[in-house]
């Protein structure tokens, strides 16, 4: 509740922007923000653009898929294929890092991201 | 003083004896010298065919010097014993070294029986044991075409399928009995295997008496007591085993009527200082022409020398042949017949497939049997007659393993008991390698080898440690199965047969009805590519555009600052100057680095995702097509310039090159493919390196496969020769439809053969003797794909819905990556390094 009031929504690009159970790059205030859309289970996701390990602006092009018994959302670099929780942004593949993950929401066929 | 052993012969046995003396911690409470005759310290010689295949003598070698030296063992190589002096208790050596000895163990193995045919002593007639009689069959096979090999036996057979795999054309068998490995299996198996043994390429003689060996110095043909005539420039003397006993005659110990050094149960010669080990030993009435009985012969003395009791049994006597494609195994008591049992026999002489199995009278137990064509269930059945497990009610289920999905009851690895022998040349039990995986987690076949040793002997129980180890982590509740990921319980082979059976054409279909969840970055790409490879559509399109590794979804080679890298396909290497000048524009257009490749084409990096579907126009306009540099796929097809140009070429290697590379070009596999053509033997093209390489000849093309470079370089293996182009191709069609069809994700065609039971030679049978029955379909099969062709990067060009995909920001189309740094380097420009 609090946080909803403490962001301001971005829109970003339209829904059939975003190639089904795949990923797509958006430039937002200056930042390379990484929209997912996750078709198979009618769900949308947010990351920074940057994959942590070598600095590539690459996680946008990514392979989504989902891992474990809870089903956890997660994008794998295309790099060197380091993955990481769509929910969390934390690296699901052994290292520490941790991305960043934005609020998103889609009203009318448009896609919109929160940021602080 | 250290009391001293002496051992006679360094071979297989006589290293056993070694390595168990150190086993057991005496070795430093005596003095050991080991005399060997060869100038190498032991080998493996039941792996010696494997030398022909590559293997070098350091893989064969059982020990290097260096661990005779470290456990104080005098090893003297090249001086075999010629005298022993057992009142004096010393032997003499070639060179004339005299030792004393308080034991003297003799381990002197077998030479090769010759018979004494006149023309025996002429050139190109061969026995074969040892490394030296193959380093001379090696070199006398490249001048001879027709070989042939004077004996059917295990040994014999083995010997014919060297001489196919030294590349001759014709190759005889010539057996004096009326079958084929009479010792070991039964009338009907031998038939059964004969003429299974002929569709491979080996031409059989039964009832076949030698005469005499016709040529002038050197052998030229073979004349048989029926006045026929056989002509041969190579022949093999395979007739059985002698007995190496010349040393202890003449030292006046008893020997056989037929050879061998007589000893009783504890291995003592007539002499009770001297022992004798292996293949001269004559024990029980017979030599035990086996490894394992070696072993074993070689642990008993071991005991009895420190003082422990234990004695020489009649030992089994079971094989399980390593033959060209063909299973042949005997077990137990393989001829026993009714009234003495009963047998149970099945035959299907179509596929070549004959087993037999003998029970006892009460239908209790399992007495012996044979097995041609099929062998999978040898282990088990062998060890359900060692253990005499109590068969289940129908015990041809055994024989012909379980049907309608039950787990073979009573008779799985699993149901035997702990002391089950499962490696009886190291005397491993069941239990003792469990225990290594449950307790030790010891769960690879390498990892089992290494704490067990069980497996290194003639390798026989491997499948059986396999089953071991999968069993009892089953057992554990780990799951083993080589599946393709979380999201679906499949090998790759199951999932490729069901996409195609169900004639799935999207992922996620096959996601939905085979698999579960949402997928992740290991099964998508393989399934897309499975897709490709079935139905040769355009990948980007019916929602598989995000399923395909990023390099294959962008159609463009991904690089170390997010920009790409484009190759367009210049087949053969032969371009015209006017593509070089359009690549030289294009480069200069779009600011790209370009370099030549490996493969005979050109780079173009650095390319920024919005000018790829620009650079791929101008490209296009100009007559090129994609290169599939990014796809697991035909990558180039290599060439000299061949025979157009070059003084030394016998065929147009160029020509062949670009009709090769435009059939495969665009073909989805399991990983990628690399191939080459050379117009001579010089090999210019570098063809042998290739996962499949041609080679022309005087008479048409040699086809090499399984070759690679990258981490693990490998030597393709020929596959077949002097061919014409259209069999050529006809054999690489089928070569990579079964490479396809069977190869697990990312797995290169060298490590695809190294798995594959047979071999080289199981891969010939498949792909020119058509064994699998499945030729037609695969030729069927790939003048679709070659049909179904199309220019992916032309089909992006003119789709502007695919067109759209390729920008960086999809609300910014124009506005490149700005993190896409470049650093000048000589005149153009490389990627900015990374942090
Ligand atoms: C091609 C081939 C395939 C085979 N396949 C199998 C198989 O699949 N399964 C299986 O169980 N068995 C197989 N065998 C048989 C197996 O190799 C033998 O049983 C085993 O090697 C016997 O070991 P050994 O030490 O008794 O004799 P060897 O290995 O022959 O060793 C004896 C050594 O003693 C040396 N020597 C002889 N006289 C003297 C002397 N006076 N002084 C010093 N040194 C001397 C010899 O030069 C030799 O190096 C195969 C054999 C061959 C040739
Ligand atoms: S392989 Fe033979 S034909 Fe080709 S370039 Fe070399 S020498 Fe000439
Ligand atoms: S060898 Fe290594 S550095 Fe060179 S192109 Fe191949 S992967 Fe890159
Ligand atoms: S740059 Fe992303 S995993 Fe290495």
């Amino acid at each position: 509740m609090v946080l909803e009031q403490t962001i301001t929504w971005h829109l970003a690009c339209n829904t059939e922007d975003i190639p089904a159970d795949g990923g797509a790059c958006a430039l937002i205030e200056g930042e390379q923000v990484a929209i997912y859309n996750f078709a198979r289970r009618g769900e949308w996701y947010a990351t920074q653009n940057l994959c942590p390990h070598r600095q590539q602006m690459a996680l946008s092009r990514g392979m989504i898929g989902s891992t474990g018994a809870e089903a956890e959302p997660k994008v794998a670099c295309p790099f060197h294929k380091k993955t990481f929780s769509l929910k969390s942004g934390e690296c699901l593949s052994g290292d520490d890092y941790v991305i960043k993950t934005y609020p998103i929401k889609v009203e009318n066929g448009q896609i919109f991201i929160g940021m602080e | 003083m250290k009391k001293k052993i002496v051992v006679v012969g360094n071979g297989m046995v006589g290293y056993k004896f070694c390595e168990k003396l150190i086993a057991k911690d005496i070795a430093k409470k005596f003095e050991i010298i080991v005399f060997g005759e060869e100038i190498r310290p032991a080998y493996d010689r039941v792996h010696l065919s494997e030398y022909f295949a590559g293997k070098t003598v350091e893989d064969l070698t059982m020990a290097p010097t260096s661990w005779y030296a470290e456990n104080d063992i005098n090893l003297i190589l090249s001086d075999p014993i010629v005298d022993i002096d057992r009142e004096a208790k010393t032997v003499r050596s070639h060179h004339g070294l005299v030792k004393g000895y308080d034991y003297l163990v003799m381990a002197t193995g077998s030479g090769a029986f010759v018979p004494p045919i006149p023309g025996v002593e002429k050139d190109g007639v061969f026995v074969y044991r040892t490394i030296e009689d193959l380093d001379l069959m090696q070199n006398h096979a490249k001048k001879a075409t027709k070989g042939a090999v004077i004996g059917g036996g295990l040994l014999g057979l083995e010997a014919a399928k060297a001489l196919l795999d030294l590349g001759l054309k014709e190759v005889h068998v010539i057996e004096f009995a009326s079958r084929l490995m009479p010792r070991q299996i039964d009338e009907a198996g031998s038939r059964v295997l004969q003429a299974k043994l002929e569709t491979l390429g080996l031409q059989i003689h039964l009832n076949k008496n030698t005469q005499e060996i016709v040529g002038d110095g050197i052998i030229e043909a073979m004349q048989f007591a029926d006045g026929s005539r056989l002509d041969v420039d190579m022949l093999v003397i395979s007739a059985g085993i002698k007995p190496r006993d010349e040393v202890a005659k003449v030292a006046g110990l008893e020997v056989g009527i037929r050879g061998g050094i007589v000893v009783n149960n504890a291995l003592q010669t007539s002499d009770p200082n001297i022992f004798a080990i292996g293949e001269c030993a004559l024990a029980h009435h017979m030599i035990y022409g086996l490894v394992a009985p070696g072993y074993e012969m070689a642990e008993v003395v071991a005991t009895k020398i420190i003082g422990g009791e234990k004695e020489f049994m009649p030992f089994d006597m079971s094989t399980k042949l390593k033959l060209i494609g063909v299973d042949v195994a005997s077990f137990g008591d393989a001829f026993i017949q009714e009234p003495n049992a009963q047998t149970i026999v099945f035959e299907n002489s179509a596929k070549g497939i004959y087993k037999r199995i003998n029970i006892s009278n009460d239908g209790k137990y399992l007495l012996g049997g044979v097995l041609v064509g099929d062998a999978e269930q040898y282990n088990m059945l062998l060890q359900n007659t060692k253990n005499k497990t109590i068969l289940p009610a129908d015990p041809e289920d055994l024989m012909l393993g379980a049907r309608g999905g039950s787990e073979g009851g009573a008779s799985g690895v699993m149901a035997l008991p702990d002391e089950a022998l499962i490696c009886s040349c190291e005397a491993v039990t069941k239990g003792g390698i469990c225990h290594e995986i449950i307790e030790n987690k010891v769960t690879t076949l390498d990892g089992i080898k290494k704490c067990t040793k069980a497996g290194t002997g003639c390798g026989g129980c491997v499948p059986m440690v396999k089953d071991l180890i999968n069993e009892t982590m089953k057992s554990q509740g780990v799951f083993v199965r080589n599946i393709l990921c979380e999201h679906f319980d499949y090998t790759r082979q199951e999932l490729f047969d069901l996409v195609k059976i169900k004639g799935y054409k999207t992922y996620n279909d096959v996601l939905d009805h085979l698999g579960k969840g949402d997928g992740c970055e290991v099964c998508k790409p393989a399934v897309a590519s499975i897709i490709a490879s079935l139905w040769n559509e355009m990948i980007l399109e019916k929602g598989n555009a995000t399923v395909q590794d990023s390099n294959d979804r962008f159609l463009a080679n991904i690089q170390k600052n997010g920009t790409y890298s484009v190759v367009p396909r210049i087949p053969g290497g032969e371009i015209t100057p006017e593509k070089l000048i359009v690549i030289g524009q294009v480069a200069l257009k779009y600011n790209l680095y370009t370099k030549i490749t490996g493969g005979q084409r050109i780079d173009l990096f650095g390319a920024h995702v919005s000018d790829l579907p620009e650079i791929w126009e101008e490209l296009v306009n100009a007559g090129f097509e994609s290169g599939h540099a990014y796809g697991k796929s035909l990558r180039t097809v290599k060439s000299c310039v061949g025979s157009t140009w070059c003084r030394f070429g016998v065929q147009d290697a160029v020509s062949f090159a670009i009709e090769v590379e435009e059939r495969y070009r665009g073909l989805r596999s399991p990983h990628k493919l690399k191939s080459a053509v050379s117009g001579c033997t010089r090999e210019c093209a570098e063809a042998q390196s290739k996962d499949f390489g041609i080679i022309a000849t005087e008479k048409g093309w040699n086809l090499y496969v399984c070759g690679n470079g990258g981490v693990k370089p490998r030597h393709a293996e020929l596959l077949a020769t002097d061919i014409d182009s259209a069999t050529c191709l006809q054999y690489i069609d089928r070569f990579l439809m079964f490479y396809i069809k069977t190869a697990e994700p990312l797995t290169r065609t060298a490590p695809w053969l190294d798995k594959m039971e047979g071999g080289i030679n199981y891969l010939k049978s498949v792909v020119i003797d058509d064994v699998l029955g499945m030729g037609e379909t695969w030729d069927a099969e790939m003048n679709l794909l070659v049909e179904a062709y199309k220019c992916e990067w032309k089909e992006v060009v003119e789709n502007p819905e695919l067109r759209k995909r390729f920008t960086h920001f999809v609300n910014a189309p124009k506005v490149k990556d700005p993190n896409a740094k470049f650093e000048p380097m000589r005149e153009m420009v490389k990627a900015a390094e990374w942090k």
